[in-house]
C-alpha cells in the first residue's frame, strides 16, 4: 500500500463543526495519481513507486521522459515523486491512487515549500520585536546590537539577520483530516499548508 | 476557487431571515453548559455585517446594566436556533461605529415605516 499522495492546494476556509465550533480547513485537491515506475531491492537497493500527477500534454514533455512515460505505458505528468512502500508487490504499474487511501480524523504530514518573501528584514525573517516609531527614534525595524565588543570581538554564528526568506521546503507535521470526498478528489485537513494556491504538496500517513 | 464555494455551501444557512445594519435583532443561540442544554436570547441593534459565505459574521450590540455589550455572530453557526427580526431602522453608514460614543436617547435609530 502506498502510504503517500500528491496533491495542489485549493485554498482555505472553514466550516461549522456538529457543537458549533469553527474548524479552519484547507482545501487539497489530492490525486489520482498514477504508478509510472515500481523500484525494488533486487534492482534499485530500495523499495519504492513513482507516482505522476497532474497529466500533461505529449509534446510539452522532454524526449528522454517521454520514453520513461511510454515504457510505463502511462499518460505524461507534470510531477513525479517518489514514495518508499513495504510491500512493493501489491502495486501494479499504471495502477491509480486516490484519495480514499486517507479517512477522517486520522493525521497527516504535509510537505510544500513556502511562498517567497525574497530579502526579508529581521522583524519579517525571525519575528523581532521593532523600535519605536517617534519620539526621535532612529531605530525603526533594525536588528540593533548583534554582538559585544572586544570579547569575542566577532558575530556569533548562527545569530539571527536578515536575509532571503521563503522559498523553502517545510513539513508540517500531524495536521488531521477533517473530511475526505473521493468524488472530487478532494481532501479537507485542519489548519494552514505551506506554499500559495495551486503549488504542489505531498501527503504522507503518519506512522 | 468554485470547490471551495461548494463546500461552503454544504455549511451555509438559508433559514436564517435578511439581517442588515440597523436592524434590532432577537438571537437565539444554543448554550451548552456542565452538559445542560438551554438557548440565550440576545437582543441589539446590529451595528456591524462582514464577511462572505462561511465566514460572514454580524455583530450586535445591546446596553446591559448600564455596560455597552457586542456579540459577534457567525451567520452560519449552527448554535444559533433562529433570529428574529424585531425592528427595522434607516441608517445612512454600512457600520454603526458612532452608536459606541452614544447613550440613552441619543442612540435611538429612525424606524422605517411601511
Amino acid at each position: 500500500m502506498v502510504r503517500g499522495i500528491l496533491a495542489k492546494k485549493v485554498g482555505m476556509t472553514r466550516i461549522f463543526a456538529e457543537d458549533g465550533s469553527v474548524i479552519p480547513v484547507t482545501v487539497l485537491e489530492a490525486g489520482p495519481c498514477t504508478v509510472v515506475q515500481k523500484k525494488t531491492v533486487d534492482k534499485d537497493g530500495y523499495n519504492a513507486v513513482q507516482l505522476g500527477f497532474l497529466p500533461q500534454k505529449k509534446s510539452r514533455v522532454s524526449k528522454p521522459l517521454l520514453g520513461h512515460f511510454e515504457k510505463a505505458g502511462t499518460p505524461c505528468f507534470y510531477h513525479l515523486k517518489e514514495f518508499k512502500v513495504q510491500d512493493i508487490d501489491a502495486i501494479e504499474v499504471g495502477q491509480q491512487i486516490t484519495v480514499d487511501l486517507f479517512k477522517p480524523g486520522e493525521r497527516v504530514t504535509i510537505t510544500g515549500k513556502t511562498k517567497g518573501r525574497g530579502f526579508a528584514g529581521v522583524i519579517k525573517r525571525h519575528g523581532f520585536k521593532r523600535g519605536p516609531e517617534t519620539h526621535g527614534s532612529r531605530n525603526h525595524r533594525r536588528p540593533k546590537s548583534i554582538g559585544c565588543c572586544e570579547f569575542p570581538g566577532r558575530v556569533i554564528k548562527g545569530k539571527r539577520m536578515p536575509g532571503h526568506y521563503g522559498n523553502e521546503t517545510i513539513t508540517v507535521k500531524n495536521l488531521k483530516v477533517v473530511d475526505v470526498r473521493p468524488e472530487s478528489n478532494l481532501l479537507l485537513v485542519k489548519g494552514a499548508v505551506p506554499g500559495s494556491r495551486n503549488s504542489l504538496v505531498i501527503i504522507k500517513k503518519v506512522g | 476557487m468554485q470547490r471551495i464555494q461548494m463546500i461552503e455551501k454544504e455549511h451555509m444557512r438559508m433559514d436564517l431571515p435578511e439581517i442588515k445594519p440597523g436592524y434590532t435583532v432577537k438571537v437565539h443561540q444554543r448554550i451548552s453548559e456542565e452538559g445542560k442544554e438551554r438557548i440565550q436570547v440576545f437582543q441589539g441593534v446590529v451595528i456591524k455585517v462582514r464577511g462572505s459565505g462561511t465566514n460572514a459574521t454580524f455583530t450586535v450590540r445591546k446596553i446591559s446594566y448600564g455596560v455597552g455589550v457586542e456579540k459577534i455572530f457567525p451567520f452560519c453557526a449552527p448554535t444559533i436556533e433562529k433570529v428574529e427580526v424585531v425592528s427595522k431602522a434607516r441608517v445612512r453608514r454600512a457600520k454603526l461605529y458612532y452608536l459606541r460614543q452614544l447613550r440613552g436617547k441619543a442612540a435611538r435609530l429612525k424606524e422605517i415605516r411601511r
